[in-house]
């Protein structure tokens, strides 16, 4: 049955009056783990927007425990506290809540051997597509065109795609989720946390600040992403591709909206040429292609 | 208990951690009582927990709190029935 509104449980795990720039999706997907986790949750949380959202002690804005590390250590630190909970038999599921530069770049090293020895702990990549807490410099995961404050031109290399380098690790759940579908995120985060081994949840977050549209259309802009094409919901259980259901419309090519609508919404987009936005199209085709293949199986 | 939290940087919830941010609004979020269907999405989609929704039998009665709210607008965006409206502050 899917899930309502009045199924979710109405605790705030996400206090008012936090630190989050207005129409923050960071502070949305991490009220959609507490409402899909509960008080079972404890998060790992590296340098990034969220310790900004946490606010100064002695105070905290999320009321999660959690435990604040290093950068590239986030994976290591959530291995360690999985095993100890594991040796105590304290029920917990132990959640790594990183951004695109905490999972792709300063922290692939842990997270992949997290994955390599799979550790019992779901990696959740809050993908904002730049380093917005240090002012919106390129990442890995920052898509092909993006204007950033050292990308003044775009970036000219395209995005990594880290949900598939993640099942290539061979671990038992990999998906992709999105802000602007709770329901999708919180279902994946459930059936994550019954499964043991490593679960990686790749979380697509329009940030208003970075990617320059109104707070106000997080949600749509999200919602674009995927109606686009651009952005793919789908799950992988011990390596079998599956397209979840808000993103099966679009695996019929013409049924997505032109990718001009996701662009011209957003001003990192504002200078991108048309050949530009016909090389994303063929990116974007192209994944498709790649993800029906390998989903047909 | 004391001891430890002289020890280790210790933070504890607490509502309202970076001060009054309803003050950072500039745009007000008002409900259209007479509009609104009570379905509830504006709290699932609130990024900042200040929408309350209270169980009314078969719908939600929606409330919210202007003491944090920073006035995003994604509550408006996201209303079915455009039952919410961004009023500019003064």
């Amino acid at each position: 049955m899917p899930l309502t509104i009045r199924d979710l449980p109405k605790e705030k795990y996400v206090l008012p009056g936090n630190a989050a720039c207005p129409g923050c999706p960071e502070a949305m997907g991490l009220r959609y783990v507490g409402m899909a986790l509960g008080s079972k949750a404890i998060l790992v949380i590296p340098a990034g927007c969220t310790s900004i959202i946490q606010g100064l002690m002695p105070g905290s804005g999320l009321s999660f425990p959690i435990v604040n590390v290093a950068f590239s250590s986030a994976d290591a630190v959530a291995s360690g506290v999985a095993v100890a909970k594991e040796l105590i038999a304290e029920e917990s599921v132990v959640v790594v809540w990183a951004g695109d530069g905490a999972t792709a770049d300063i922290g692939f090293a842990t997270l992949s051997g997290a994955a390599e020895r799979n550790d019992n702990i779901i990696h959740i990549c809050v993908d904002n597509e730049a380093y917005m807490n240090t002012g919106i410099q390129r990442s890995s995961l920052t898509p092909l065109g993006a204007w950033t404050t050292t990308t003044w031109r775009g970036k000219t290399e395209p995005k990594k795609n880290m949900p598939l380098i993640m099942i290539s690790h061979g671990v038992p759940y990999v998906a992709t989720a999105s802000v602007a579908y709770p329901m999708d995120f919180i279902e994946k985060l459930r059936k994550a946390a019954s499964i043991k081994g490593f679960k990686y949840i790749h979380l697509h977050a329009p940030c208003p600040v970075g990617w320059r549209f109104d707070p106000s259309e997080t949600v749509e802009i999200a919602r674009l992403a995927i109606e686009t094409g651009m952005w793919v919901l789908m799950e992988a259980e011990n390596g079998k591709i599956r397209i979840s259901p808000p993103s099966k419309p679009y695996i019929d090519k013409n049924r997505r909206k032109p990718l001009k609508e996701y662009l011209e919404r957003q001003g990192r987009f504002r200078d991108v040429s048309n050949e530009l936005i016909k090389e994303l199209e063929k990116e974007v085709d192209e994944y498709w292609e790649l993800l029906i293949r390998l989903s047909s199986q | 208990m004391e001891r430890a939290e002289y020890l280790l940087p210790l933070s504890r919830p607490k509502v309202g951690v970076q001060g009054v941010t309803g003050s950072w609004r500039i745009r007000k979020p008002t409900i259209n009582y007479v509009k609104c269907i009570g379905c509830g999405l504006c709290w699932l989609y609130c990024p900042d927990s200040v929408i309350d929704i209270e169980d009314v039998g078969s719908r939600f009665r929606v409330s919210i709190d202007y003491t944090y709210c920073k006035g995003c607008g994604i509550c408006a965006s996201v209303c079915p029935v455009k039952a919410i409206e961004m009023v500019k502050e003064v």
